[in-house]
């Protein structure tokens, strides 16, 4: 079976995050597939690569990114979202005139219709965090 | 192709989800067969007459008038929600049909996808 993930919570804020990870994991090991994790609302802070979490605390955002890289799967930040909360690549750095960019290596900022096309052509399409 | 039911449970104000739900559900109109579900507090999203002016947010309610040209299929909302808050369907910006639980139940088996805001 073909899923896609939704995540809405932002690491550390919200168990989502950590959650979302752990139930993409389980797909994989069940031998299901996944076309591609969403990351909207509060959970494009997953993408941000300057998150320097407590060392005795689980490196979320790192964690999604091995978790992404490692099996070729999409992560995309939804753009609109991203930008409200100054998660940057280098494009949206220099459109906006941003002393930096900051988003973490495996991640992709995209339109929402990432998220429509991933919900029509998946299986199911599970959200974590509201 | 897949259809998708918007759920929307949040109030307007207060967080971002209600607005960020309305440009989801206007993205995903312009794709498939998109319908819209209202329960709970996501039912004072309808409400007329709102205004952010003293809030200094964006007053997104607006973007509900645009819901039948995106071609938006079924604009529904909880029965039991909308007397719960003592509201009726004249307090609402657009026309919207309620449902008793077998009708949302029914409404919800329609569709292919449901997405949660």
């Amino acid at each position: 079976m073909n899923f896609a993930i939704v995540v809405h919570g932002a690491p550390y804020s919200s168990e989502a995050c950590l959650s979302a990870l752990k139930f993409a994991k389980a797909v994989l090991a069940s031998g299901h597939s996944i076309n591609r994790v969403f990351f909207y609302h509060d959970g494009v802070h997953t993408a941000n690569n300057q998150i320097a979490p407590p060392q005795d605390e689980a490196p979320v955002s790192e964690q999604w990114q091995e978790f992404g890289v490692g099996n070729n799967i999409e992560l995309i930040a939804c753009i609109a979202s991203c930008l409200r909360r100054g998660i940057l690549d280098e494009t949206e750095a220099d459109r906006y005139e941003k002393s930096g960019s900051n988003l973490a290596p495996g991640f992709t900022i995209s339109g929402l219709g990432q998220l429509i096309d991933a919900s029509i052509n998946a299986d199911r399409v599970v959200t974590f965090g509201v | 192709m897949s259809t998708i039911l918007f759920v929307f449970s949040r109030p307007p104000h207060g967080s971002i989800n209600a607005q960020e739900g309305l440009d989801a559900l206007l993205m995903g109109s312009a794709f498939t067969t998109c319908s819209v579900l209202f329960v709970g507090d996501g039912l004072m999203q309808l409400a007329s007459g709102q205004s952010t002016d003293d809030l200094g947010t964006k007053n997104f309610s607006l973007g509900f008038g645009a819901l039948k040209d995106y071609g938006v299929t079924r604009i529904a909302c909880s029965k039991p929600d909308l007397v719960a808050r003592g509201l009726n369907k004249d307090d609402f910006l657009i026309e919207v049909e309620s449902l008793n639980a077998a009708g949302m139940q029914a409404l919800i088996h329609d569709h292919d996808k449901v997405l949660n805001f």
